[in-house]
Formats: structure tokens, C-alpha cells, sequence
């Protein structure tokens, strides 16, 4: 075990994990602000990947297709946001979550129907397809670091937002007392659409950078919704520091375990064995992560109303 | 690179008669035909509807899609055999979702052929009278493979496989045949993100790197490998490197040698009749998977022209017999009901439109027998 491989997989964690925090951050302050438990989320994910595709197809240009995916899922979020979801914020949880996941049903079929059950491929610009040198040995993939860039302007930008801002100001004021806000004379619902867009927005450029680097299918979303999710309820939920810290402890976690886990019980197992024990194992490892800090903190690490 | 798919979503519930009648033979197809492995099931679907048409066979054909999962793929065989009444059953591209499906249909009666899933269970102790398998076992091209890399000087390769049963057979295969690996690691089935594993590649003190990863998985590693830099030669059997998956990953996969049962270049008769009438009706060079394809149905012709299913005895007879004309040109059955044939080496270069192609190089192994044989008894 060198140096240069443990620096080059906590990269690959902070990578997954920031990944993770694009969509995490939007799902947490859709519950926070709104109550909401949105589904669809991955769908929205999906939707960014394919526009960027489309996009590109036709623009030749990936950078165009970038902002047409974040953009495209914003516009598909509000549309969702003001024909369903509005319906939804004073219903239960229950029907909240059967809603939202005919909006998946109904989705994936769609996307199915315009653009077909195989998966297209989406490369990424020339210029970010080679490695560039960070030190002796360690070489990195160039997309990947725009990946982590990516990741650390959003969450520079949503500090700043939620922080500095009069729109921030009522985002916050809403996650602690939603009544009170709308009794203040503030167009709740003007707020909650631009929260999701917001968080819209930010799923489709998650999944136009990851379309990239693996595919762009129907149900892309849905794996990793499940993960955003065991990022928010670990992060608390409702905080964007919580989304932040929960995607970065599941994405080092998570690659860091698929890694060392079968070398540690290639220690005292023969090799084929160790490896299917450890990547078993790796697989249910944030799980268990969810598992222990919920019983140790059962609101997550930064709840918000604490 | 788009296209609309409303040709594909007619195909998940298609029912294509081919000249049916009330006595035609009925033929149940479960297959991948959407999400990462689905240009899989899709060139065996293509293949074998091909082979049916070319043949103006007597069949009723009901092709259903698994998307890759073993329970729908259970649920789809109950469905065809109890209502649907097919007599005999084919299409499963993965072997754990023809671990689910393809031991209680055979027990019940049903022919099974397989077309591409090939697991070491099926060909050894768990091999059964009514299940044929007309691709290959498992660890054929891997088997081809090592011993390939054993001559060509390789010394320690990294071999990577998903965890699965083909992926286990696949690596056992490679390893009964080169020896023991520099390294050796299963990732998941269907992953689609690379990094880890490839960090490992290049902190390791390997000389080659030996791959299987089929489909969308193959497409993915090869892209992510392509930027990593690393610059060790690969090799792997022709899963990995079929002609849609060197379509989407373009020139990185210049040189890589891989091993396959058969290739579009190979010469023979029914072969070059095969990729002409295939490149005529879907307008692409046919993959492995539609050469399968192909074959499994001319072999259901030819057995159907000397017995009806209904009479088991005699059909399987008539299967035993495999009295067609291979693409793979010479092709026999084992006393297991798995294939005797050539394994080929291949080699990727430059293709006449400017995407990369496989070039038939030689013949790895001759008359290649799997290894389970001895270990199946009806």
C-alpha cells in the first residue's frame, strides 16, 4: 500500500462524495424548507443527463450541454413543483411518497419513449480526457478534478446564498417556522418553486457530469437518490452542512471500503475468497455507517431545528 | 447517437409469428433489452429472428424483457411456460438470472437453449437432459485466453471480473490456464464507476491487465481506463469487446487482444451469408451475441425438421445431432450438451470508417471442450 494509492482513492472518495452532495444538498432543502420527501428527485437527475446528451449531440459542445442540463432539470422541477408537488406540501408523508414515485414511473416511461432503452454514451470534452500529474506518482484523471470543482463552487455558492442573502434569509426562516413566514406577508410559493429549481438544477448537474464519466440510461437516478437520501437522514435533515459532511463521509466510506476490504482479508484468506467477502462486505458499509450514527445521534449529525 | 425508441418499446412485449399457424412450434425468448446490457439481448434477439425469417421456419416467437433481473426473469419463465404453453425456452443473457430460471423449467419439461449465458453449475453437476447450451461454458474464452497470455510472455496480469457466476467462472477459467494472477478483483454487477479499481491497477506491480466486463460495464471501464493514463496492455474474452462496445469507447481500445468462438471476418459460407443478411436488415455489423443468436435458432430449425418437441425423446435427439450449419463453422455438442469448438484470437485496429474493429488473428485453442464434462451425469 503506497502513499500515491491512498491519496489517489481519498480523491476518488471526495469525488464520489461531492458528486453525492449536489444531489443531496437539493433533497435536504427540499425537506428542510418544504416538508417534502420528493422521489422524483433522481428522475430529475436523469433528466439533467439526457438533456446534456441531447445537447451535446447537437451543439458538439459539451460545456453548452452542461448548462442545458442543469437548466432543462430546473425547468422540468418547476413545472413538476407548480402541477403536482404544490398539491402535496399539506399532505402526509405517505402520500407524499406515492406521488413522487408515480412522477419516477412516469418519468423513466417518458424518457424511455423518447430516446429508448439503451444507454448513450456522453464523452467528455478533449481537453478534460487525459491525467494530469499532482505529485510523485500520483497521476488523477483532469474530469474528475472539474467533478470536486464543481462540487466546492456549489457549496461555496449555497453558504453564501443561505447565509448572506434576503432569499437565504427566508429559506432559513422557513425551515424553522413555515407559518410564521407566510403570516409575514412572504410569497411562500414563490419561494418554494425557486427552492426547487435550486435544488433541481443542482440534481441535473450532478447527473450531466456523472453521464460523462459512466452513462446516461433510464433509471440512473434511482441508485443514487437511495445513497442522497442515507446522506441527508446521517447529515440531519434540513442542513446543508450535514449534506455536506454526511456525502463526503459516504464517499470516502464507501470507495475506501470497496479498496481495503478485500486487501485486509487477503491478509489471512486465499485471494478469490477475500475478494468476494470484502466487496460484499464494502457493499453494506454505509449502512452500517447510517446505522451506528443514527443510533448515536437518531436526528443525524447537524440537525436543524436542534 | 439518438434515436426515437418506439420501435424498442413495441419490441418488450412483442409477439412476432413468423408464417404461425395453430400447430406451430412455440418459443418462448426472456432477454435483456433494456438498461446497460441491453445491446446484449438485443443482438441475440436480432440474430435468432433473423435465422427464423432466412429459414422460413413454422415458429411463434414471444420475446419478453428481463431487464437484467433475475426475479422478473423467474416470473417470465413461469408466465411462458404454465400460461403461455412455449415448448421450448431461450434468450437469458446473465448466468445468475439463468441460475434463477433455467434448472426448475428443465425439471418441468421444457427445452432450454441457451444463447449466451453459459455457468459452470450447468455445464458439471447440475447439467440436465433438456438444457443445451449453444454458446459457450463460462470459462471457454477466458481458458483461451490465459493460455494465450502464458505463451505470449506475459508474467502478472491483474484480472477484474464482475461477482457474479460468469464473472467467477470467468476468472477460474483464466487462472486454470495461466496460473496464478499478480492480482485478482470482483467488482458489482452493473458498476458503472471505475476509479477504485483503477487506482489499484496503477499502484500494483502489473504487467498486462485481463478484463471481463460485458455490456455498458466493459463501455464504462474502458472510457475511465482510457483517461487514467495507465498504459498497460488489455486483454480479455470478446465480451468485453464486441463491436457496439468498441463503437462507444472509439480508439483506446486499439490493440487489445481478445478471444472469441467466432468472428465477423471468419470465412465461411453460412457465416458470410449470416453478417451480409444481418448488415442488410439492421444496418450494423453483428456482435457475438447475434451470431448465437443465429446459430440457437437454426439449431431449433434443424432439430424441428426431424422431430416435434412434443415427442422429448426425439427432439432431443435431433438436437444432439446439431445438424446445421454452424457460423462458427465446425460445431459439435459434448456429452454435456455444451459446445466442441475452435476458440479464436482477435485483435481491435482501425476499422474502414474510422471506429476501431476486431480483426480475426489465429486460432488460440482448436476443438476447445469445457472443463465440467466429466462431471455430468443425466
Amino acid at each position: 500500500m503506497t502513499l500515491a494509492l491512498l491519496l489517489e482513492q481519498l480523491l476518488n472518495g471526495v469525488q464520489f462524495g461531492v458528486m453525492l452532495f449536489l444531489m443531496a444538498s437539493g433533497l435536504t432543502l427540499i425537506f428542510g424548507v418544504m416538508g417534502l420527501i420528493n422521489l422524483a428527485h433522481g428522475s430529475l437527475y436523469m433528466i439533467g443527463a439526457f438533456v446534456c446528451a441531447y445537447v451535446t449531440g447537437i451543439t458538439g459542445s459539451f460545456w453548452a450541454g452542461l448548462l442545458a442540463g442543469a437548466l432543462g432539470a430546473a425547468f422540468m422541477g418547476v413545472l413538476v413543483e407548480v402541477c403536482v408537488i404544490r398539491r402535496l406540501y399539506n399532505r402526509d408523508h405517505l402520500d407524499q411518497v406515492l406521488a413522487t414515485f408515480a412522477l419516477i414511473l412516469m418519468i423513466s416511461e417518458g424518457t424511455r419513449w423518447v430516446f429508448g432503452s439503451q444507454p448513450l454514451w456522453l464523452d467528455a470534452p478533449a481537453a478534460l480526457a487525459g491525467s494530469i500529474q499532482l505529485g510523485a506518482g500520483l497521476v488523477y484523471p483532469l474530469y474528475r478534478l472539474l467533478i470536486i470543482l464543481f462540487g466546492v463552487l456549489v457549496a461555496v455558492g449555497l453558504y453564501l446564498l443561505i447565509s448572506r442573502t434576503r432569499v437565504g434569509m427566508r429559506i432559513r426562516a422557513g425551515e424553522n417556522d413555515r407559518e410564521m413566514v407566510d403570516a409575514l406577508g412572504v410569497n411562500i410559493s414563490a419561494l418554494y418553486s425557486f427552492v426547487f429549481a435550486v435544488g433541481a438544477a443542482l440534481a441535473g448537474l450532478a447527473g450531466s457530469l456523472v453521464g460523462a464519466l459512466q452513462s446516461v440510461e433510464v433509471g440512473m437516478g434511482e441508485p443514487v437518490l437511495i445513497l442522497a437520501f442515507v446522506v441527508i437522514v446521517i447529515g440531519g435533515i434540513g442542513s446543508i452542512k450535514g449534506a455536506l459532511i454526511g456525502s463526503l463521509l459516504v464517499g470516502l466510506v464507501d470507495t475506501l471500503g470497496r479498496v481495503f476490504l478485500p486487501t485486509f482479508f487477503r491478509l489471512f484468506m486465499d485471494s478469490s475468497d477475500a475478494s468476494s467477502v470484502g466487496s460484499a462486505l464494502a457493499s453494506i458499509l454505509i449502512y452500517l455507517l447510517m446505522a451506528i450514527i443514527l443510533a448515536l445521534k437518531p436526528k443525524g449529525m447537524f440537525p436543524v431545528n436542534a | 447517437m439518438l434515436k426515437t425508441g418506439t420501435t424498442l418499446l413495441a419490441s418488450a412485449a412483442l409477439v412476432l409469428a413468423t408464417a404461425a399457424s395453430a400447430d406451430s412450434t412455440r418459443i418462448g425468448m426472456i432477454t435483456t433489452l433494456s438498461g446497460g446490457g441491453s445491446h446484449l439481448g438485443i443482438d441475440v434477439r436480432d440474430g435468432f429472428m433473423l435465422a427464423m425469417e432466412l429459414a422460413k421456419a413454422d415458429v411463434e416467437v414471444i420475446v419478453r424483457d428481463d431487464a437484467r433481473k433475475p426475479d422478473v426473469a423467474k416470473s417470465l419463465a413461469n408466465e411462458l411456460v404454465q400460461r403461455e404453453k412455449v415448448d421450448i425456452l431461450t434468450g437469458i443473457i446473465w448466468s445468475n438470472l439463468a441460475m434463477a430460471v433455467v434448472p426448475s423449467t428443465v425439471r418441468g419439461g421444457t427445452f432450454y437453449l441457451s444463447p449466451n449465458a453459459g455457468p459452470s453449475a450447468l455445464a458439471g453437476k447440475a447439467c440436465h437432459k433438456n438444457y443445451f447450451n449453444v454458446a459457450w461454458q463460462n470459462n471457454n474464452m477466458s481458458e483461451a485466453m490465459g493460455g494465450y497470455m502464458k505463451a505470449a510472455g506475459v508474467k502478472a496480469p491483474f484480472i477484474l471480473a464482475p461477482n457474479y457466476p460468469a464473472g467467477q467462472d470467468m476468472l477460474a477459467g483464466f487462472k486454470s490456464h495461466f496460473g496464478e494472477a499478480e492480482q485478482e478483483l470482483f467488482t458489482k454487477l452493473g458498476q458503472k464507476d471505475y476509479a477504485a479499481e483503477i487506482a489499484q491497477i496503477r499502484a500494483s506491480k502489473a504487467d498486462s491487465i485481463f478484463f471481463f466486463l460485458p455490456g455498458g460495464m466493459g463501455i464504462a471501464f474502458m472510457k475511465q481506463y482510457a483517461a487514467s493514463g495507465i498504459d498497460l496492455p488489455v486483454y480479455g474474452p470478446a465480451f468485453s469487446f464486441d463491436e457496439i462496445i468498441l463503437g462507444a469507447v472509439g480508439d483506446a481500445a486499439l490493440g487489445v487482444k481478445n478471444t472469441s468462438q467466432w468472428a465477423y471476418d471468419l470465412e465461411n459460407a453460412a457465416n458470410s451469408r449470416f453478417v451480409e443478411a444481418f448488415r442488410e436488415k439492421y444496418g450494423r455489423t453483428p456482435t457475438l451475441y447475434a451470431s448465437q443468436g443465429y446459430d440457437t435458432a437454426n439449431l431449433i430449425v434443424s432439430a424441428l425438421n426431424k422431430a416435434k418437441p412434443s415427442d422429448a425423446d426425439a427432439f432431443r435427439s435431433a438436437l444432439e445431432m446439431a445438424d446445421f450449419d454452424s457460423v462458427r463453422g465446425n460445431f459439435k455438442f459434448g456429452s454435456n450438451h455444451h459446445p466442441i469448438q475452435n476458440i479464436y484470437i482477435r485483435e481491435v485496429v482501425p476499422g474502414a470508417n474510422g471506429k476501431p474493429t476486431n480483426k480475426l488473428m489465429g486460432i488460440a485453442v482448436a476443438d476447445h471442450q469445457d472443463a465440467y464434462a466429466s462431471q455430468c451425469k443425466f
